[in-house]
C-alpha cells in the first residue's frame, strides 16, 4: 500500500518528466542529450540546493519549448550531500545515463570526490554553489564553477567592513561548515592585516540556541559582526543578538546568507540594516536589468516563490550548457571546449571561465536589508553606507 | 579566560537554566517510558518536533503576525501549549500503539524495539518534510526549510541580575517547566494512575495480579511523556521562534543525555539532568568555544557515569516516593 | 482474527522451512560445504556484472554501490554484530571506529606518504586501541548507559575532527592516495588490481577479500571459548561472572574486535574515496548499521549480511520514488520489526532465547502476556 501511494504521489509531483515529455511527439526526429544535476535535494541542506535545481529547470524547459533539433533532458542525481553516494551516482551518470555535462555537485565536500571521476571520464561540470578555494587547485580541465571562491569573497567583504563601514572591533563567527569556516577565515585573515581588533567564536548550525555566542559578543562590544554560514543559522543568530541588546553593531554575512530566509529568521525589525556580501548579482525588487527581472518573474511564476539562494547561479550554469548544445555541440569534449571559450551575460554575472575553471568575474556586491527586503548597495569597492 | 568567565557567568546561567528547562521537559518522556518499559524511545525526538508544529498551528490558523499583549497574549500562549501537548501526546500514543505494542506482545527484544523506534523516527521526519509542512502549513517546496514564528511576545526585560537583564520569555520557560514538573510529580505520586505507573515500573507481573491494566498504564505513560514534550515544543517555539522537520534530532540526543545524567527512570533526575546539562554547556562554551558544546556535554556524561554509574540522582521510577 | 491466524501460520511455516534448511546444512559433509563456500565467493566476485546491474540498481552505478554502501555496510555490520549480536553490548556509536580508520588512512597517506597496506595494519591497531580506550571506562556500565556513552563517543570523534584545523577541520583531508596498483594483471577484461578513479570493481574485489577474511575470523571466534563466553555474557552477565567467565575482559575483546573490523573498513573506504570530511561520519550511519544487524538477525552472520545488504540496497534500488523512499524505508523498518522482531534470518539460539522471553538484550518491561499474546503462543506451538 505504502509503495503504490509513493509511486502515485511521485507521478503527480515528479519534476523529471516535465523536461523531455513536452513536445516529443511532434518532432520525432529530435535527439536528446542528457545533462545531470547533482546535489543534496532531500537531505538536511536541501534548502540550498533546490533553488539552483529550480533555476536550471527553468532554463532547460524554456529551451525545450522552442522545439530545438537537440533537446536536453535534465537528470536529477540526489546525493543527499553524501560524497560516497555522489561518486556512485556520478559513475551511473557516466556509464549508464551517458550525460554530456553535469551541474554540480552542489557542495565542496562531494565535489572533491566527484570531480576527479568526472575528470577521468572527461565530463564537463559547472558547480553553482561549491565555493571552497582548494577545488580549483587540482589542475582539473573539465571542472568549472560559476561563482567566485571563498578567498575572493572573504577579503572583498573584509575590506568593506574595515573600509566603508569603518569598523575597528570585529567579532567573526563561523558555522564550522566546509563553506562557512574557510570564508570566515578569509575574512579574519584580511581584517588582521588592517589592524582591526578581532574576536572569534564558532557555532553549530544544527543548534537553535546560540546564547553562548551571543554572550561573548555582548562581552566583546564589537562595532561589526561577521557571520560565515548559511541564512538559517544566520537569521536565528541575528535575532538572538538583537534580542540580547546588541543593537548597534553592524551585522555582515556572505553569499550563503543572501536569502530572504535571513529576514524571515531574524524578523524584519532585527534584520533591518544587515549587510550581506555576495559575488553575485541577484534579483532585488528594485532591480532594473531586464534580464534579471525577467528571470525573477518567470521563476516566481513557475515555482510560486522568489528566486532564493544560488537560484541564479543554477540558471547560469544551465544556460551555459544550453548555449553549448544550441551551438551544435553534443559531445563532452566539444561542450568542454565551448565552456572554455564561453563569454555570455548571465543572470548573476558575466559568465567567462579562466583556465583553472574559476569564473573570471570577481566583483563582490554588497546588499543591505531595508524595509524588510534585500536591496543592492553597490560593488564592495564603491558602495557607501548611508 | 577567567575574566571572560566572570563577565559571562550570569547571562550564561540564565540562558543555561532556560534551555536546560526545555531539555528537562523532553527528558521526562525518555525517563518515564524507560522506567516502565526499559525502552529507549528513540522516536521521542520526533514527538518533540511534532509538538513545535502543533504549537505553530495556532498562530498560523489565527494569522497572527504582530506582537500581542495582555489577555490575548496569555490566551494564545495557552492555546499553543495545549495544541503542542495534543499533537505530541497523540503522536506518542500512536507510536506506542503502532510501533511498540505489537513488539511488547510478542516479547520481542528491546533491540528490536529500538530499531522500530529509529524507523518510526525517520518516518515521522519525512512525513512532516514531505506532506505535513508543505500542505498543512501551506509551504510548497519548503518542507525542509526552517519555518519561523512571527513575534508574539515582546522581549521586555523583567528584572536584572548584576546588570544582566532577564527577559520575560526566559522567565516564562523556566516557570512553566518547573510548574509542569511539580504537577507531574504530584500526578505520579498522588493519583491512582500514578500508583499504577509506579507499580508497573516496579514489577509488571505483580501489577497485573493486583488488577492493574498494563496496556492502559503504558498508554498513559506515553501520553504524559508526550504531553511534556509538547509543552517543551510550545515553550521552545515561543522563545526561539523557529522550527524545522529535523529539529528533534539534537534535542532528542541532548534530552536523552540529560535523562541518563540525572538517572534514567527518575523524574526528578530528568529535571536535574536537564538543568545541569544546560548550564554545563553554556559554562563550557565560555572556555572552549561554542562549537565544543556537544563534546562538553558528552564528556560530562562519561565523567559522571564513571563515578556514579546510575546518574546523579540514580534511583529509578519505582523507588521514587514522595 | 482470521487474517491474523493466516499471518501466524505463514510465519510458522516460514520458520519451519528455515529450520529444515538449517538442519540439512548441519548434516552436510565438509567437502560439500566447501563447494558451497567457493560458489558463494565466486558469486560475490561476479556480482558487479552489468547484466544484473540494470535490474538491481537502475538509478545508480551498480558496481559503485556494491562497494559503497552495500559492501561497506556488510563489513561494518559484521563488525558491529560481534559487539551487539554476540556479546550483547548496545553500541550506538560504531561509526566512530570507521572514522578513526578513515582518518588514519587519510592522514598517514597524505602526510607521511605511507603505503595502503601498512596503513591498513596500523589503522586496525589504532582502532583496536581506541575500542579499548572507550571500553575501559564504560564497559562496566549497564546496557543502556553504554548505549548513550557510545553514542556520545561517536559524536565526540566527529566534532573533534570538525573542530581541529590541524586535521583539516570541516574540509577534511583531500588527495588521499589509492592502494598501489598492478595494472598488468588482467582477468576477463578487468584490470583487477588497478586502483584508479573510474573503475570501482578492483576496490570491490579488495572488499570481498576483506569480508571473507573477517567472516572466517569471526566464525572461528564464535565457535571458540571466546564465542561461548560472549554468549554467556549476553544471556546472563551475572551468571557468567559467577561461573568464572572474566566478563569485563571478554567484553573488551568484543569491543576491540568490532572496532578493528570497523577500522579496517574505514581504511579501505578512505583509500577509494580520494577525500573525506567529518560529515561522512554522522550518527545516522551508526543507527543504519545497527538497524542492519538487528533486522537481519543479530548474532547470525548470514542474517546480518542479508540485513546490511537490504538496508543499503533498498534506498538505492528505489531511488525512483524520489523523496518518498526514506519515508517508506522508515515504515519498512517498523513493519519488519513488528512482523519479524527476531530479524530476517535469526540464529536458532537467539530464537530460543526469544521464546524464553529473555532474548539476549532482555525484553521490554511490562511484557506480561495479555490475552492477545496468549493466542499467539498457542498458534506458534
Amino acid at each position: 500500500m505504502a509503495l503504490t501511494l509513493g509511486l502515485a504521489a511521485c507521478g503527480n509531483g515528479g519534476t523529471e518528466a516535465q523536461s523531455s515529455d513536452g513536445g516529443a511527439s511532434d518532432t520525432p526526429a529530435a535527439s536528446t542529450v542528457k545533462i545531470g544535476f547533482m546535489g543534496d535535494l532531500t537531505g538536511a541542506n536541501a534548502g540550498i540546493v533546490i533553488p539552483p535545481w529550480n533555476g536550471a529547470n527553468l532554463v532547460v524547459d524554456e529551451y525545450n519549448k522552442t522545439n530545438p533539433a537537440t533537446k536536453i533532458e535534465l537528470v536529477k542525481y540526489d546525493s543527499q550531500g553524501d560524497a560516497s553516494k555522489a561518486v556512485a551516482l556520478a559513475q551511473q551518470a557516466i556509464k549508464n545515463d551517458k550525460v554530456v555535462g553535469l551541474i554540480g555537485p552542489a557542495f565542496s565536500g562531494e565535489s572533491a570526490q566527484v570531480a576527479p571521476v568526472l575528470e577521468e571520464a572527461g565530463i564537463p561540470s559547472i558547480t553553482a554553489s561549491a565555493t571552497n578555494t582548494k577545488l580549483a587547485e587540482n589542475g582539473w580541465k573539465f571542472w568549472h564553477r560559476v561563482l567566485p571562491n571563498d578567498s575572493v569573497q572573504g577579503p572583498g567583504i573584509a575590506d568593506f567592513i574595515a573600509g566603508a563601514a569603518g569598523a575597528k572591533n570585529v567579532f567573526v563567527i563561523d558555522d564550522k561548515s566546509e563553506y562557512g569556516k574557510p570564508l570566515a577565515d578569509a575574512v579574519r585573515g584580511q581584517l588582521g592585516t588592517k589592524g582591526v581588533k578581532l574576536t572569534n567564536d564558532s557555532l553549530d548550525p544544527a543548534e537553535s540556541d546560540f546564547s553562548s555566542v551571543v554572550n561573548k559578543v555582548v562581552a566583546a562590544k564589537p562595532d561589526a559582526i561577521f557571520f560565515g554560514g548559511y541564512y538559517a543559522a544566520g537569521g536565528n543568530l541575528l535575532k538572538q543578538l538583537r534580542d540580547k541588546g546588541v543593537k548597534d553593531a553592524k551585522f555582515f554575512s556572505g553569499d550563503g546568507s543572501l536569502d530572504k530566509g535571513l529576514i524571515d529568521g531574524a524578523g524584519a525589525q532585527n534584520a533591518e540594516g544587515a549587510l550581506v556580501g555576495c559575488p553575485c548579482y541577484i534579483a532585488t525588487p528594485d532591480v532594473t536589468d531586464p534580464k534579471v527581472k525577467n528571470f525573477a518573474d518567470s521563476y516566481k511564476a513557475k515555482f510560486n516563490a522568489d528566486p532564493a539562494i544560488y537560484a541564479s547561479e543554477g540558471y547560469d550554469a544551465a544556460t551555459v550548457f544550453v548555449e553549448a548544445v544550441k551551438a551544435g555541440n553534443t559531445t563532452t569534449d566539444k561542450i568542454n571546449e565551448f565552456i572554455k571559450t564561453v563569454d555570455l551575460a548571465g543572470v548573476s554575472k558575466q559568465v567567462k571561465f579562466g583556465d583553472n575553471g574559476e569564473v573570471v568575474a570577481k566583483d563582490i556586491y554588497i546588499y543591505q536589508v531595508k524595509g524588510g527586503a534585500i536591496t543592492l548597495l553597490g560593488k564592495a569597492t564603491e558602495a557607501k553606507l548611508g | 579566560m577567567l575574566n571572560d568567565f566572570i563577565n559571562q557567568f550570569w547571562p550564561a546561567t540564565i540562558d543555561g537554566l532556560a534551555f536546560g528547562s526545555i531539555y528537562a521537559l523532553i527528558a521526562l518522556g525518555y525517563t518515564m517510558v524507560y522506567g516502565v518499559l526499559r525502552l529507549i524511545n528513540f522516536a521521542h525526538s520526533e514527538v518533540f518536533m511534532i509538538g513545535t508544529f502543533g504549537a505553530m498551528f495556532v498562530p498560523f490558523v489565527f494569522g497572527i503576525s504582530s506582537p500581542l499583549t495582555g489577555i490575548a497574549l496569555a490566551g494564545v500562549i495557552l492555546l499553543m501549549v495545549v495544541a503542542g501537548m495534543l499533537a505530541s501526546a497523540g503522536t506518542a500514543v500512536a507510536l506506542e500503539r503502532i510501533a511498540y505494542r505489537p513488539l511488547r506482545k510478542r516479547g520481542a527484544s528491546r533491540l528490536a524495539a529500538l530499531i522500530s523506534a529509529i524507523g518510526a523516527s525517520i518516518f515521522l521526519q519525512e512525513l512532516f518534510a514531505l506532506l505535513v509542512i508543505p500542505n498543512v502549513f501551506n509551504r510548497p517546496q519548503q518542507g525542509r526549510i526552517q519555518m519561523g514564528l512571527p513575534r508574539l511576545m515582546e522581549r521586555t526585560e523583567l528584572f536584572s541580575i548584576f546588570g544582566h537583564s532577564v527577559r520575560v520569555d526566559q522567565v516564562l520557560v523556566i516557570v512553566a517547566a518547573v510548574g509542569m514538573m511539580i504537577a507531574l510529580d504530584a500526578l505520579v505520586n498522588r493519583t491512582k494512575i500514578g500508583r499504577g505507573i509506579r507499580a508497573t515500573a516496579q514489577d509488571p507481573e505483580a501489577a497485573v495480579l493486583m488488577g492493574v491494566d498494563i496496556n492502559k498504564i503504558v498508554r498513559m505513560t506515553f501520553l504524559i511523556g508526550g504531553g511534556m514534550a509538547g509543552v517543551a515544543g510550545a515553550l521552545y517555539l515561543i522563545s526561539y521562534e523557529n522550527t524545522y522537520y529535523y529539529i528533534g534530532f539534537l534535542f532528542g540526543i541532548k534530552a536523552f543525555t540529560a535523562a541518563v545524567l540525572g538517572g534514567i527512570g527518575n523524574l526528578r533526575g530528568a529535571l536535574v539532568g536537564g538543568v545541569v546539562l544546560g548550564l554545563v554547556e553554556n559554562y563550557g562554551a565560555i572556555f572552549a568555544g561554542s562549537d565544543w558544546k556537544h563534546v562538553i556535554s558528552f564528556s560530562i556524561l562519561v565523567l559522571v557515569l564513571m563515578f556514579r554509574p546510575t546518574g546523579i540522582l540514580g534511583e529509578s521510577l519505582q523507588q521514587a516516593r514522595a | 482474527m482470521n487474517q491474523k491466524n493466516s499471518v501466524e501460520g505463514f510465519r510458522h511455516r516460514f520458520s519451519q522451512y528455515g529450520d529444515a534448511v538449517h538442519e540439512r546444512w548441519l548434516n552436510t559433509p565438509g567437502w560439500q560445504r566447501w563447494i558451497v563456500y567457493v560458489v558463494l565467493i565466486v558469486a560475490a566476485l561476479l556480482l558487479p556484472s552489468e547484466s544484473i546491474g540494470s535490474f538491481m540498481s537502475p538509478y545508480t552505478d551498480w558496481a559503485s554501490i556494491l562497494f559503497f554502501p552495500i559492501g561497506t555496510y556488510v563489513v561494518l555490520a559484521i563488525g558491529l554484530n560481534v559487539v551487539v549480536g554476540q556479546a550483547g553490548l548496545l553500541d550506538l556509536g560504531f561509526v566512530a571506529f570507521y572514522a578513526v580508520g578513515g582518518y588514519a588512512m587519510a592522514l598517514l597517506g597524505t602526510r607521511l606518504g605511507w603505503n595502503f597496506w601498512l596503513i591498513l595494519v596500523v589503522g586496525i591497531g589504532l582502532c583496536a586501541l581506541s575500542g579499548i580506550t572507550l571500553g575501559a571506562p564504560t564497559l562496566r556500565l549497564r546496557g543502556d548507559y553504554l548505549a548513550i556513552v557510545t553514542l556520545g563517543f561517536g559524536e565526540i570523534i566527529r566534532i573533534t575532527a570538525r573542530n581541529t584545523d590541524a586535521i583539516g577541520g570541516p574540509n577534511g583531508v583531500r588527495g588521499i592516495p589509492h592502494p598501489p596498483s598492478l595494472p598488468d594483471i588482467e582477468l576477463f577484461g578487468v584490470q583487477i588490481f588497478k586502483y584508479g578513479v573510474l573503475d570501482p570493481r578492483p576496490y570491490y574485489y579488495l572488499l570481498v577479500a576483506l569480508a571473507v577474511i573477517v567472516i572466517v575470523l569471526v566464525k572461528r571466534w564464535e565457535k571458540s571459548r571466546v564465542g561461548r563466553a560472549w554468549a554467556a555474557i549476553r544471556e546472563d552477565e551475572d551468571a557468567a561472572e559467577v561461573m568464572g567467565v572474566p566478563t569485563f575482559r571478554f567484553k573488551m575483546l568484543a569491543f576491540a574486535i568490532g572496532a578493528s573490523i570497523g577500522g579496517a573498513m574505514g581504511v579501505l573506504w578512505a583509500a577509494k574515496a580520494i577525500s573525506i570530511n567529518p560529515n561522512d561520519f554522522q550518527f545516522l550511519l551508526s543507527a543504519t548499521i545497527l538497524a542492519a544487524v538487528v533486522m537481519g538477525g543479530a548474532g547470525n552472520l548470514p542474517g546480518v549480511i542479508l540485513g546490511a545488504f537490504v538496508v543499503a540496497w533498498l534506498p538505492e534500488r528505489f531511488r525512483g520514488l524520489q523523496d518518498y523512499r526514506m519515508l517508506i524505508f522508515g515504515a519498512v523498518l517498523v513493519a519488519l520489526m513488528i512482523f519479524r522482531p527476531e530479524g530476517l534470518l535469526p540464529s536458532r539460539q537467539r530464537k530460543a532465547e526469544l521464546q524464553e522471553g529473555s532474548g539476549g538484550m532482555g525484553t521490554l518491561g511490562a511484557e506480561v502476556p495479555g490475552p492477545e499474546s496468549q493466542g499467539e503462543e498457542v498458534a506458534s506451538r
